[in-house]
């Protein structure tokens, strides 16, 4: 048997190393399963982690990797920060749909236009209905202590009501002939989210996630509100004595959360989706969670790790299309790397001691 | 009697069927928060006893050995946050969300083959002429053995909460868990019991929808059941007898605007669609604020992590 001794403070090796060791033991793990489905899994891994950095179609590949990690780095720093102080958004879903069909809806509102300021204003609006959406449970949270968790949950199912609604209704493209879906951003120059490099798949929304990176490292490691958010995560009480206020740490994390997802959603439907259609939310809301957590809730860590989960998006649909490997068993795959992660997370926060049978 | 194409003993009798999913769900997550663990895996245990329950019953054409591998099949899943939040000490609102996360997934894979397809009839229980009775026929004697068994589990539950000894010790461990173990009680085996059976309840809950509610294998098919499910659990304030209740409120609703959506109403489809999730928030907020306030009633250690140092 063994017990487990918990470390005065969490161990700096383990903390770089439990993320690594957590892919390698969801590499494992999943490769049984994808052996189970009766496919190679060594083939399988190849296709999925090794063929869209170096295989035959790398140079579209790796395009893709930047269009698929951008949103989940956007919306994973936003959560991050509110998951380091205790508050828990898990509706990221529901602020990156309204986020789309608000800077959709503006953008489509004035079509045709030629200005500039268009995309502009569209970021604005995107960004800004996120973060409309994070408020409701915000201010449930801080007004009448409801939690935030079921709320913010909830808000995702109705979220997706008004998106078919949107889809089917008030943003239908007029020439579409009746056909669900919104008109297509690619036809509209000035409104779109263009491909800044050829074939690298660099928008807008990567621009974004970058920055989005700095500036949370910056706030976190420099900046009087990430300090707060890091001693409310640790030390509730210790916070309440240095005098930070609960409430405005959650308006303040819900906000920048919601926000910031909104503006995935925004860049998402002028850009890679191109319309807002009933299909549109992809579930990167809730994979930014894994995202998250894979990165530990450090910026940096984010945006590795938005880059590996969006290596099992791109190379999940190479295995399905050429291993005809099912495409859902790659969100059993990421589902398992959390798993993974939460559990080695232990090798950090203990140490464990073997017992040679002797009674403790 | 009907009122604008809706006749009330059926509308009754509907809800009680569509309540019978959350309301199990709801009252094994009642079982696993009284022993201070937050289980937020509901949503993924459910369709995880979907699947499971559809694919035992198919193959084996009897929808009881569905039901028990519903039931085994959730609990085998929440047996992996169990071993997590209990043994390796990961974080519970984490977890539980890995849970949803990996069980939409799973489930989905496992059902791949199985759309499409109808499961073995679930008969109902025969109460012969009692049947035949006028309204109150249709409304309580009309029914597979379930909607009852669900209701006998809440009893069942209430009973053993309030007057047992191990319903005693359950809540003893979720109020103080230092407190328990310092009396000697095994607080770790205590609550990896009470979350399997709170997998199990979810389990049975999500193949009473595959089996009986739908009836058929669709990807998703839980669409938050398993959330609203925890939001019951707040409403009911922690008392089992109130999750009936609030299942009942939740299944009404439920049944309402598909009613609502069949006769023609003339509120658009949307709205009626997402209502059951806007009152689940209006209800949460309701019992969260103002003197009666829920959370007075949550156990003390609920979400917290357990670790004897001696």
């Amino acid at each position: 048997m063994f017990v487990l001794e918990k470390r005065p403070s969490p161990s700096q090796f383990w903390t770089y190393a439990t993320p690594v060791l957590a892919v390698i033991l969801t590499m494992i793990a999943g490769g049984a399963m994808f052996a189970l489905l009766g496919k190679d899994p060594f083939i399988a891994i190849r296709t999925i982690f090794w063929d869209p950095l170096f295989g035959e179609f790398a140079f579209y590949l790796r395009g893709q990797l930047l269009v698929k990690a951008g949103p989940l780095i956007l919306i994973a720093v936003g959560l991050s920060l509110g998951f380091r102080a205790g508050i828990w958004n898990i509706g990221a879903e529901g602020q990156y749909i309204i986020g789309a069909i608000f800077g959709a809806g503006v953008g489509l509102a004035v079509f045709p236009t030629e200005t500039r300021w268009i995309f502009p204003v569209m970021i604005v609006a995107g960004a800004f209905g996120g973060w409309l959406w994070a408020m409701i449970p915000a201010i449930l949270k801080t007004r009448f202590n409801t939690n935030e968790i079921l709320v913010s949950l909830m808000l995702v199912y109705v979220a997706q009501t008004i998106l078919s609604k949107a889809a089917t209704g008030f943003l239908r493209n007029p020439q579409g002939m009746g056909f669900p879906g919104s008109r297509n951003f690619s036809t509209y120059p000035a409104a779109r989210n263009v491909e800044l490099i050829q074939e690298s798949g660099m928008h807008w929304g990567v621009v974004a996630a970058f920055i989005a990176v700095i500036a949370a490292y910056v706030l976190l490691q420099r900046h009087m509100l990430g300090f707060q958010i890091k001693l409310a995560g640790q030390a509730p009480r210790a916070a309440r004595f240095a005098g930070v206020q609960p409430t405005r740490l959650v308006v303040l994390c819900m906000g920048i959360s919601g926000a910031l997802a909104g503006l995935a959603g925004m860049f998402e439907v002028s850009g890679p989706a191109g319309q807002i259609s009933i299909d549109f939310a992809s579930g990167y809301g809730f994979t930014a969670i894994i995202v998250a957590f894979l990165g530990r809730l450090n910026p940096l860590g984010i945006l590795l790790a938005g880059l590996v989960m969006a290596l099992t998006y791109v190379g999940g649909e190479m295995a399905s299309t050429n291993l005809n490997l099912p495409s859902a068993a790659i969100q059993a795959f990421q589902g398992m790397l959390l798993f993974f992660l939460l559990a080695v997370d232990l090798l950090s926060n203990y140490r464990i001691r073997l017992l040679n049978g002797r009674a403790v | 009697m009907d009122f604008g194409g809706i006749n009330p003993a059926v509308l009754v009798a509907s809800l009680m069927v569509a309540s019978v999913p959350i309301m199990l769900a709801a009252i094994g997550e009642l079982v696993v928060e009284k022993a201070g663990v937050l289980n937020l895996g509901v949503e993924g245990m459910m369709i995880m006893g979907a699947i499971c329950g559809f694919i035992t019953a198919v193959q084996t054409g009897s929808p009881f050995l569905g039901f028990v591998g519903g039931a085994v099949g959730a609990a085998g899943l929440s047996l992996v946050f169990a071993v997590l939040t209990q043994v390796l000490q990961a974080n519970q609102v984490a977890t539980g969300l890995a849970l949803t996360l990996f069980g939409l997934g799973l489930s989905s894979l496992m059902g791949q083959g199985y759309v499409g397809i109808k499961p073995p009839l679930t008969s109902q229980v025969p109460f012969g002429p009692l049947a035949d009775l006028p309204v109150l026929g249709r409304i309580l004697f009309n029914h597979d053995p379930m909607v009852y068994l669900s209701i006998i589990i809440i009893a069942a539950v209430w009973a053993v909460l309030k007057f047992s000894r191990m319903g005693l010790v359950l809540r003893a461990v979720g109020e103080s868990h230092d407190a328990a173990h310092a009396l000697g009680y095994k607080v770790t085996r205590i609550r990896i019991l009470a979350i399997l059976f709170g997998g199990a309840m979810a389990g049975l809950g999500g193949a009473y929808l595959s089996l009986v509610r739908v009836p058929q294998w669709t990807d998703g098919i839980t669409a938050g059941a398993g959330w609203i499910a925890l939001a019951i659990v707040v409403f009911a304030s922690w008392k089992p007898w109130r999750v009936l209740i609030g299942a009942y409120l939740f299944g009404g609703i439920s049944v309402l605007q598909l009613n609502l959506q069949a006769a023609g109403a003339r509120i658009p489809v949307e709205y009626l669609s997402m209502s059951p999730y806007v009152i689940t928030i209006i209800v949460l907020v309701i019992m969260s604020s103002g003197k009666g306030r829920a959370s007075m009633n949550a156990p003390a250690a609920l979400g917290q992590n357990f670790h004897a140092s001696r």
